[in-house]
């Protein structure tokens, strides 16, 4: 090739650099800024949060936070909020966990007959639109009399406002998508490994502690990211499903908007707080989020 | 719901894996061997039970009563005793307007955003894949949006950045003349522009994934070969980004179309913008406790998500199928 053309690749790509990081950084602005807005906000005093002139040189303070955090008594606390958040989070990230390995287990390394028509079902329970549902769970988890049809099992009155019945329901809205990531890692456990191990007399027990484990925890991590995230930010159910006092920090943020008063700098607050948890594991765990994202397909 | 997806999928091929005995046939009652082949079947399929029996409970019995609730007019606020109506429920679905109206916004949230932020998205993640100063931190100023709560953004977005008079988009806009957003004359493009805000770092992250699996060397080739730029994007890149393109759309598609809390908190539930699950949940636990008619609307839904699902499985099994990405 000639140095001429060389020459307009080195302008090109010089170009195309120079584009760009112009349309990354102008979008990164642009998309980063309600956040950018919301935590400004949030050290504000209300009067420069509710101005009509935007207020960007101030002395911040976190006074908006002790107010937010206090107990007013009656109200669903922040305590008691992300203290609701984090159980109900936790135990369901765990439960997805310990029925979601096994079930990848059994779709992968030693398959179940139509292995492949189980995924799909699996999937294919993420396409139902939880709305048309809502009436049912909503029987199921709360604490109003109904017609049980005489059938003794529709009469769970005990679920009823309590963080289990959340729980229940979030395992199920995140264990397909589990059975999905878990099992595109173990896909990576190679095959001849396991007969090896096999061969060698090794237990189940010991194939799945020194062979396959360690190839699929990195799989565990994304899915246990991936599972705290939904549940972590899930409205539309904690809405139909909890009661006052089990409610979780999605319910608690939408409680500080006041209809009377200035409001904007203590929303902001509580919007910061709640959102802190997922933004600070997503920043941490990118690249396992795309992975698990992409339900494993992309490497 | 699930059979009837799994009748439409055709191209799916069951597999059925071989069972490894390890029985040694000769001397041995056959009876024996069945019933060893039955044990070794149970042994492989007990891991995956707790999850499957688990999952259909919980999914799919709801969806049973609510197909029992959709044939009874049942006004739950009302000391009206349950009525057996049959399929009245449904009768009366096309002459509900916002019934109606709820699909076609619906349609919108779901594949208008999708769409909008695939476009979005398919940009940003080539800029992305070139190097320059401070890319990794744009990266992550940008996934952020999709990472902030939905509910705390709703109202950050409806109060500080687009309330008519303390919003600071509006600020913007009064300074450079225009007249202020009303977020209460479209709501429907607020929950849009919200939409695609939240979305469009997602498909990002799946595209950027995928123009970096692109092999340099063809691109090299492609270009030693005197190929223009647009050449190289339309003849080599879009092909090869194409499914990372489907499963972005598709998952997003997923979420999109149970979009809630954007209807609900962001613009109030507005007429303008309702969608089903807003409409839905409005017509049963959120106000008017019409039992019946939220659960026979619901089915109707289930039911359009069927030929979605159909359309999406069929996607991810090529995936599937295929090839890691």
């Amino acid at each position: 090739m000639s140095g001429v053309s060389d020459e307009i690749v080195g302008v090109n790509t010089r170009w195309s650099t120079l584009t760009a990081s112009v349309v990354g950084w102008a979008a990164a602005v642009v998309f980063f800024f309600p956040i950018f807005w919301m935590v400004h906000t949030s050290f504000k005093t209300e009067e420069d949060a509710q101005s009509l002139d935007p207020v960007f040189f101030f002395s911040p303070s976190l006074d908006r936070y002790r107010e937010v955090s206090a107990d007013f008594g009656g109200n669903l606390s922040a305590v008691e909020a992300f203290t609701n958040s984090l159980s109900v989070v936790l135990v369901s990230t765990f439960l997805v966990l310990l029925m979601g390995i096994p079930a990848a287990y059994a779709l992968t390394i030693r398959p179940v007959e139509k292995w492949r028509d189980v995924l799909f079902f699996f999937i294919s329970t993420k396409f139902l639109p939880i709305a048309a549902a809502i009436v049912p769970l909503f029987f199921f988890a709360d604490a109003i009399p109904y017609p049980t049809l005489g059938l003794p099992f529709l009469d769970t009155d005990d679920l009823l406002g309590t963080r289990l019945g959340l729980t229940i329901v979030y395992t199920a809205f995140n264990l397909p998508l589990g059975v999905w990531m878990m099992r595109s890692f173990f896909e990576e456990v190679p095959r001849e490994l396991i007969e090896a191990a096999q061969i060698d007399g090794a237990s189940i027990t010991s194939q799945l502690r020194s062979v396959i484990l360690p190839i699929v925890s990195p799989g565990i991590a994304a899915t246990a990211l991936l599972s705290f995230i939904f549940a972590w930010n899930e409205f539309f159910l904690a809405l139909n499903l909890t009661a006052a006092d089990t409610a979780t920090v999605p319910i608690w943020v939408t409680g500080t908007v006041d209809g009377r008063g200035q409001f904007f700098a203590k929303l902001s607050a509580a919007a910061t707080m709640a959102s802190i948890p997922v933004i600070a594991a997503g920043w941490i765990a990118q690249k396992r989020l795309v992975r698990g994202l992409a339900l494993g397909a992309i490497k | 719901m699930y059979a009837l997806v799994r009748g439409c999928k055709g191209n799916v091929t069951t597999e059925v894996s071989n069972v490894e005995t390890q029985v040694d046939v000769a001397g041995v009652d056959p009876a024996e061997v069945k019933q060893a082949e039955r044990r070794e079947r149970w042994l492989r399929r007990l891991p995956l039970l707790p999850a499957l029996i688990f999952t259909i409970i919980v999914t799919q019995v709801p969806f049973v009563i609510a197909l029992w609730i959709s044939l009874n007019d049942w006004a739950f606020l009302t000391p009206d005793p349950i009525e057996f109506v049959g399929l009245d429920n449904y009768f009366s679905i096309p002459d509900n307007s916002r019934f109606v109206d709820s699909i076609i916004n619906t349609f919108w949230i779901t594949f208008g955003t999708a769409f909008l932020s695939t476009v979005l998205a398919t940009g940003l993640a080539i800029a992305l894949d070139k190097k320059f100063i401070g890319q990794s931190l744009v990266r992550t100023l940008l996934i952020t949006p999709f990472l902030t709560m939905p509910v705390a953004a709703s109202l950050i977005w409806r109060n500080s950045i687009l309330d008519v008079r303390f919003g600071f988009v509006n600020f913007i806009l009064t300074d450079l003349g225009f007249e202020p957003f009303e977020t209460s004359a479209s709501p429907l493009l607020t929950v849009l522009v919200f939409s695609i805000w939240q979305w469009t770092p997602f498909l990002m992250l799946i595209l950027l994934a995928g123009l970096q699996s692109q092999p340099p060397s063809v691109l090299e080739a492609a270009r030693v070969d005197g190929a223009s730029n647009s050449a190289i994007f339309f003849q080599i890149t879009l092909p090869h980004l194409r499914p990372y393109l489907e499963l972005g759309a598709l998952l997003s598609s997923i979420f999109l179309i149970q979009t809630f809390d954007a209807v609900d908190q962001l613009v109030g539930g507005a007429i303008g913008a309702q969608n089903i699950p807003f409409f839905v949940h409005q017509r049963a636990i959120g106000g008017a406790f019409q039992f019946g008619e939220a659960s026979a609307f619901g089915v109707v839904v289930v039911i359009a998500s069927i030929i979605l699902a159909t359309f999406s499985l069929r996607v991810l099994s090529g995936l599937l199928d295929g090839e890691d990405l």
